[in-house]
């Protein structure tokens, strides 16, 4: 009876509302709409000026909503999918069920972007977090050679936890099985998601936990705590791009254009920094929340493409599992 | 055998039927969908090793503990013991994640217990690993197998026991003609309805276990699911894991035998004669201590944790609290209703009773998907969230419910069935008269159990999720993703205190109307 959160979100809920006004139906993960995410905010300033009725539906998490719309198979209600991240693209994009955008924005990402489809709303990078007085190691070789113990979370069931296998991957190649099995003795605990292991580092459990460098900010923007930093880890750092898209079988198509395009004003981008604890895709004219500069910033970013990590995932889960299960 | 043709049999036909459709269309769907099964991985075996050695180990060590501490209890009165019996079904009832982080502050690297062995510069111990997995299922389950062997105690008439002294029988001969036949009845049950919970465990089995070699099926589901989008396999798999617990079940009552031929008592608390030999009183007092520690130290962390943060708790949190009570109750409802009717009619047809374990081996992942293909062609499934939730969680409660009730049900036909046959009591009046009164302490802690279940159940609910409608643990686990800790501990206690609100109003209610 004790199941983890399988947060598919199939049935996820949307107020069928007898206006007039037409309907935008947009999917997203859970923690966007959730009170303390940022949906809320995006839905009450997008309806001031689209004279529409914007509905999020939530589905658990990034997977689940390229899972649902799987499921749907061409006859899904939503005209918008926002959550979707790099390593979901290869397997949406073979779905077929997407437009494209049409937009050549300006992005504030450390990369360049040019997919047609897929269009970023913010994006952040993978770092273990510690107490701000820890003496950190900066790669993960030192990692592993220090007595440090961390928390990360499990490739086959969370974000970060693949995050983290595609990052010592595009940082170590060939030699990444091998920086697992140095790893293997540092590792207290791997969980299924963010929250057991974020959890988990706060009760002390750890002395780092697998999370994001914006992590710290929470900390400081919304507790005044400035105890926790984020690791410099000298080798880059593996970046998460969250991506939204149009759908093909919208029957809104143009409220769907405007959302695209209004997803990239600073109307929207500035809700995103406190509330999903993220980087704005694009960053507003009035720039980043006080507090963002004390953050690190990794020297190098790392990112394979969507192509990339797709045919790499489940050999480099493999050599995660085989390091690990010994 | 009983003969019970006194009471209807047919409502417990449709609740099988509705059981039977419900276990099997939702997987049916989904490999309709996926074009056919497809076959497992290497891994999967390896998952599924693991899944049935952590199982079978939990499992066992929960019912062998549970035994000397049901029997400690059941010859024991003390102040607070009311209490305690109520508190023992708290840890069943926590959402994962609250005890988790629970078991974490009393076992963890940084928690109370290496706080204290430090202070006596003893080692440190080591939770995560297969017996950390033990610990937490242990401190799952423990308190479910207690009750439930307790109940086989205090339904052996207490005249037994007195017999038994006057006649001079020593402890073993007791334990060997009363205790024995009793335990056969009862604890193969528990031992099977925990091994079927285990067996499903995936977050507990996962953080305690310490890394990769503690995936269990559930991963193994969630990852054909997610990363392959391989529906077949992940049918495959929730079949799999149904078919290990209709065995587990199957051998269970196979070997369980039934409770029957008791002569009938008073209905007394059994007052134990030997009960007064000082050892034993020690040795019991120790018993009941310790694991009285062991379960409410968690709990204690939990509450410690969240007391600050409750009264200030947001008001998403307490609409969310109610949305959780209304689907609690309706499930209970509908949960102690099935219950009865197959309880009835199992009497005589005890594979029903295998039916309605397979409510455990339910795969959340692949049930919602399910019912998701199944209604989507028809209506939308969003208007059906809430009552699909209900439905799951009731079937989800049943096999505890069912467990519970029916023991008693013909311990009571057993005894006394034949006087009431020939007194004419039957229909209504045999429900009023004869099973009503006596059968009320099983319904009122199966019924508090199933309000607990569905209230703090996670697995389901999620698969539900609605901006809307968001139910209280699903609530806990967004406040922890938006990084709010401390409100998430308030709101973990508050998911607590209805739990076991619900828990305890049923149970007690059930209690003290037997007293």
């Amino acid at each position: 009876m004790k199941h983890l959160a399988l947060a598919t979100g199939l049935f996820a809920a949307s107020t069928a509302m007898a206006a007039d006004r037409p309907i935008l139906t947009v999917y997203t993960y859970d923690s966007f709409v959730s009170d303390w995410g940022p949906g809320p905010a995006v839905e009450a300033a997008f309806e001031q000026t689209c004279g529409c009725d914007l509905q999020f539906v939530g589905a658990g998490d990034g997977a689940a909503l390229l899972a649902r719309l799987r499921l749907e198979a061409g006859r899904s209600p939503a005209d918008v999918v926002l959550g979707l991240d790099t390593n979901l693209m290869a397997a949406a994009t073979e779905t077929g069920l997407f437009a494209p955008h049409g937009l050549q924005p300006d992005l504030s990402l450390p990369i360049a972007w040019d997919d047609a489809v897929f269009l970023p709303f913010d994006w952040g990078y993978f770092a273990f977090v510690k107490n701000a007085d820890l003496p950190a190691p900066s790669n993960f070789r030192d990692l592993a050679e220090s007595d440090l113990k961390i928390i990360i979370q499990d490739p086959r069931s969370s974000t970060p936890g693949l995050g983290l296998v595609m990052w010592v991957k595009a940082a170590y190649g060939d030699q990444a099985g091998e920086i697992w099995q140095a790893l293997a003795d540092n590792i207290v605990s791997v969980t299924p998601g963010w929250s057991e292991a974020y959890g988990l580092f706060l009760e002390g459990e750890a002395d780092m936990v697998l999370s994001y460098t914006t992590s710290p900010a929470y900390h400081l923007i919304a507790e005044s705590d400035a105890s926790k930093a984020a690791a410099a880890f000298d080798e880059g750092h593996y970046m998460q791009v969250e991506v939204a898209a149009k759908l093909a079988g919208s029957d809104q198509p143009e409220l769907a254009d405007q959302f695209m395009r209004f997803m990239l004003t600073d109307a929207f981008q500035s809700i995103i920094p406190t509330t999903n604890w993220m980087y704005p895709a694009k960053t507003p004219s009035t720039g980043l929340p006080a507090g963002f500069e004390t953050l690190i910033t990794p020297a190098k970013s790392l990112l394979l493409s969507p192509q990339q990590a797709g045919a790499l995932r489940d050999a480099a889960i493999s050599e995660w599992r085989n390091a690990l299960a010994r | 055998m009983p003969t019970v043709r006194s009471l209807p049999e047919w409502p417990g036909w449709v609740a099988g039927l509705f059981l039977a459709v419900f276990l099997t269309l939702p997987m049916a769907a989904v490999l309709w969908h996926a074009g056919g099964g497809s076959a497992p991985q290497p891994a999967d075996w390896a998952a599924l090793r693991f899944t049935v050695l952590q199982a079978l180990i939990s499992a066992g060590v929960s019912v062998a503990l549970a035994i000397p501490v049901a029997r400690a209890l059941s010859r024991r009165q003390f102040r607070g013991r009311a209490l305690l019996l109520g508190l023992m079904g708290a840890p069943f009832i926590l959402p994962v994640i609250v005890a988790i982080l629970g078991l974490i502050a009393v076992f963890g690297r940084a928690g109370w217990l290496n706080q204290i062995l430090a202070t006596l510069s003893l080692p440190q111990l080591q939770i995560y690993g297969l017996h950390g997995v033990v610990l937490a299922h242990v401190f799952f389950n423990l308190p479910l197998a207690t009750r439930m062997i307790l109940q086989g105690w205090q339904a052996v008439p207490a005249e037994r026991f007195r017999l038994a002294a006057s006649l001079g029988m020593g402890r073993s001969m007791v334990f060997r003609i009363i205790e024995w036949p009793m335990l056969r009845g009862v604890a193969p049950g528990a031992f099977a309805v925990i091994f079927a919970i285990c067996l499903s465990s995936f977050a507990v089995a996962l953080v305690l276990g310490g890394g990769p070699r503690a995936t269990t099926l559930e991963l193994a589901i969630y990852q054909a699911f997610r990363f392959d989008f391989d529906l077949g396999r992940a049918a495959m798999l929730a079949g799999i894991q149904l078919a290990l617990v209709a065995l587990a079940t199957a051998l269970a009552l196979r070997f369980g035998g039934v409770v029957h031929g008791l002569a009938g008592g008073q209905g007394r608390p059994p007052l134990r004669p030997e009960a007064a030999q000082p050892l034993l009183r020690l040795w019991d007092g120790a018993l009941i201590g310790l694991v009285a520690a062991f379960l409410l130290a968690p709990l204690i962390a939990v509450v410690l944790r969240g007391a600050p943060a409750l009264l200030a708790l947001p008001w998403p949190v307490w609409k969310a609290a109610l949305v959780s009570l209304s689907v609690a109750l309706a499930a209970t409802g509908l949960c102690m209703g099935l219950a009865c009717a197959l309880a009835i009619t199992a009497l005589r047809r005890t594979g029903l009773e295998l039916l309605a374990i397979g409510g455990l081996a339910l795969s959340p992942l692949v049930v919602g998907t399910g019912v998701f293909l199944l209604v989507n062609p028809w209506a939308n499934p969003t208007a059906l969230a809430l009552p699909v939730t209900v439905v799951v969680n009731a079937v989800m409660a049943l096999p505890f419910a069912l467990r519970l009730i029916l023991p008693r049900l013909r311990q009571i036909e057993a005894s006394q069935g034949r006087l009431a046959d020939s007194l004419g009591l039957q229909g209504v009046a045999r429900l009023r008269w004869l099973l009503w009164p006596q059968l009320k302490p099983a319904l009122g802690f199966a019924a508090g159990l199933a309000a607990a279940l569905s209230m703090g159940d996670l697995g389901v609910i999620a698969l539900f999720s609605d901006p809307q409608h968001a139910t209280l643990p699903l609530q806990v686990l967004r406040l922890i993703g938006a990084y709010r800790t401390e409100a998430a501990a308030g709101a973990g206690l508050l998911l607590l205190m209805c739990s076991f609100g619900l828990f305890w109003l049923f149970d007690r209610g059930g209690r003290h109307a037997a007293a």
